[in-house]
């Protein structure tokens, strides 16, 4: 393999060497890629929410009313994470099933799944997950609900500045809405290999 | 007449295919420039920006990419290098082997369907299954991908339905949800049986050796999720120089491919899986391809590598929309595939030198590109190099130019045929024997010749 290395950058020198001058670096400002038509909410939830809603996702504010579209929908079967978990234990009905490790053998036992989100980002109506603070890959993604919680303090205004604060962890993912397609002859459906229904919670 | 290839693609083409091609392409374009205009004060100023700082990557790969070879490895992940398609599918099938891994789940990825992974690993006993919806359908038909977004875009969801009844995929039925459920519940239990989770990289940060990737259908991430490797397969020219610039350039990617804000997972890989998570890759392989990208950069052509590949161009072009992707017949379709498949197909490049022909050089492409690659002047640039090596496809469908050369190269000889054409105002040119000029009459009337007559004004014009 490093032969191909050596072949591929003296390639690179090759090609580049008959260039009197490189190309510079632009600077830019990110103001430029502010959005001007969402005018910043006195609330970063409230922007947060507005953006959520535009992309079909679901920001509930109050346990209760998680439950009531969990019952509603008859979504009854979860994963918790365990972290989580005293917190919503109360909350559950007792004809609920939750679980606290995810089974990769029944992937589709779970209807939802809750995991802490690391951020989010107001503009979008973006969910931040990390690997050291989703506690399974998997059942943030698999079931067909899936709910973020989320603390008001983690809220970015935008694009830039969650990139500026991108976190120290081998893997972020950017989570804008349920999963989606449009391959079928143009046609959105929601659901496709990740959730249909994408919530925030606030906390 | 259809006297190039690509006419007589188009020609081919089914009226309701070419209808479903239009209408899609035509609206996708409509609510990108709708959503970038209204949201931006300054989109223009965003593409020429964005373009500036890929053409600052290609012009220091030399130190950019051994830097981030570096970041990489200090991050965890082990670099691969390959120079040609073959080097890379032996790359990914040496890793696969040294795993005693049988079973890969692809996401999304061009570099795959130009060096025909698929059908390299299958000759090796490795089943590599596509998990985007399109190229999944792609790869049940043995069919290819017309375009690099919307990979089935020349399919109806009735052929779709037909194909999943002949796959065991379920009774006939065309509802787009019922066709996105089956393929969801079949799709979940492949990942979950794979070896090995492949993507491409939308980009890599060589300040952080960040790899992002997007996808709106979760299957790029239910590939990290489930199998237990990750491979990525990476083009030596997907670099950006740091993390902010990632937000000019996602920025800008979701609105030109899909009018959107952002893809809906966009996800920012350094390494492994953390040692807390369960789920996700104990090992990142990243391949550096180049299978032709150093000839690129070494033309004067250079500039198509700043491609992000959101298929704006095919989106806006009038001849994409006539012909579909099929027609380019190659990996890369459109606009940037008339310029950046003659160029990597190296010695082939006869074979595909009637493409940088397909463009009216109407400049739609260019003016929609969030790079900016001024793709005109890349297809004019190609039509030269076509001509000057002789090609016969690089002009078919063109009249033989050696005699107007001949005599556009001779002053005297020039002035003399001007005067001398005056005669034909004398002629009776709807009598003569010349079918392409009766046809040509038939609705039109010749303008009277007025040969010379810009030089003499030249000549005794007086400034004002």
């Amino acid at each position: 393999m490093s032969s191909d290395r050596d072949t591929i950058l003296a390639g690179v020198r090759a090609a580049l060497a008959p260039l009197a001058a490189r190309a510079p670096l632009p600077d830019w400002d990110r103001d430029l890629v502010r959005v001007r038509t969402l005018q910043p909410a006195a609330d970063p939830w409230a922007r947060f929410a507005a953006r959520l809603t535009a992309v079909n996702g679901t920001p509930l504010t109050a346990v209760a009313d998680l439950v009531a579209l969990l019952e509603k929908n008859q979504w009854r079967r979860g994963y918790c994470d365990p972290a989580l978990w005293p917190q919503f234990q109360g909350a559950f009905p007792a004809h609920f099933t939750v679980e606290t490790a995810f089974d990769r053998t029944r992937v589709d036992d779970y209807d939802f799944g809750l995991t802490a989100a690391a951020g989010a980002i107001a503009e979008t109506g973006t969910l931040i997950l990390t690997d050291r603070g989703t506690s399974s890959r998997l059942a943030a993604l698999a079931p067909w609900v899936h709910i973020a919680v989320l603390r008001r303090e983690q809220i970015y205004a935008d694009i830039s500045a969650a990139l500026a604060a991108l976190p120290d962890d081998p893997n972020v993912i950017w989570v804008t809405g349920p999963s989606k397609t449009a391959d079928v002859e143009g046609i959105l459906i929601e659901g496709v290999h990740g959730p249909g229904v994408q919530v925030a919670l606030l906390q | 007449m259809a006297q190039q290839l690509i006419d007589q693609f188009a020609a081919r083409l089914p009226a309701d295919r070419r209808a479903a091609v239009y209408q899609s392409t035509k609206t996708t374009h409509e609510k990108r420039t709708a959503m970038l205009f209204d949201q931006f004060a300054e989109p223009h100023r965003l593409r020429a920006l964005a373009g500036g700082i890929k053409q600052h990557v290609l012009e220091n790969l030399d130190t950019l990419l051994p830097a981030v070879e570096a970041k990489l490895q200090a991050n965890g992940a082990q670099v691969h290098w390959a120079a040609t398609a073959e080097a890379a599918c032996a790359a990914v099938l040496r890793i696969m082997q040294a795993r005693g891994a049988t079973k890969l789940v692809k996401a999304k990825t061009m570099v795959s369907e130009e060096i025909a992974l698929e059908h390299f690993l299958a000759a090796h006993g490795i089943e590599a299954l596509e998990t985007d919806l399109g190229e999944f359908i792609v790869q049940l038909d043995h069919d290819r991908p017309s375009h690099i977004v919307r990979p089935i875009i020349h399919k109806n969801r009735r052929e779709i339905a037909q194909s999943f009844e002949r796959h065991g995929l379920g009774a006939y039925d065309d509802d787009p949800q019922t066709i996105t459920r089956r393929a969801r519940q079949f799709l979940r239990q492949k990942y979950l049986q794979a070896d090995v989770g492949l993507t491409g990289a939308n980009f890599v940060s060589v300040e952080s050796g960040r790899l992002v990737l997007v996808t709106n259908e979760g299957n790029s991430r239910f590939s990290l999720a489930a199998p237990k490797c990750h491979i990525a397969l990476v083009g030596i020219e997907k670099l950006v120089p740091r993390d902010r610039d990632l937000g000019l350039l996602l920025n800008l990617l979701a609105r030109s491919a899909t009018a959107q804000q952002l893809t809906v997972y966009t996800e920012f890989i350094t390494g492994p899986k953390a040692a807390t998570q369960p789920d996700g890759p104990e090992e990142l392989h990243v391949i550096f391809v180049d299978n032709g990208r150093t000839d690129v950069l070494a033309s004067e052509c250079r500039a198509i590598l700043r491609c992000i590949r959101c298929g704006a161009c095919m989106n806006v072009c009038p001849v994409y929309r006539q012909a579909s992707g099929h027609a380019y017949r190659s990996v890369y379709p459109g606009p940037v595939g008339a310029v950046l498949s003659p160029l990597l197909a190296g010695k082939k490049f006869p074979e595909l030198a009637d493409l940088p022909k397909a463009s009216s050089l109407c400049g739609a492409c260019h003016e929609v590109c969030p790079v900016d690659i001024p793709i005109p002047d890349l297809l004019l640039r190609l039509r030269d190099q076509g001509k000057r090596a002789g090609a016969p496809l690089a002009a078919a469908g063109t009249p033989p130019m050696g005699a107007w050369a001949l005599l556009a190269s001779q002053p005297a000889a020039w002035k003399a045929a001007l005067l001398g054409g005056k005669i034909i105002n004398y002629l009776p040119t709807k009598l003569l024997p010349v079918p392409p000029l009766r046809a040509w009459e038939k609705s039109r009337t010749l303008p009277e010749w007025r040969g010379g007559e810009f030089r003499r004004w030249l000549r005794h014009r007086t400034t004002p």
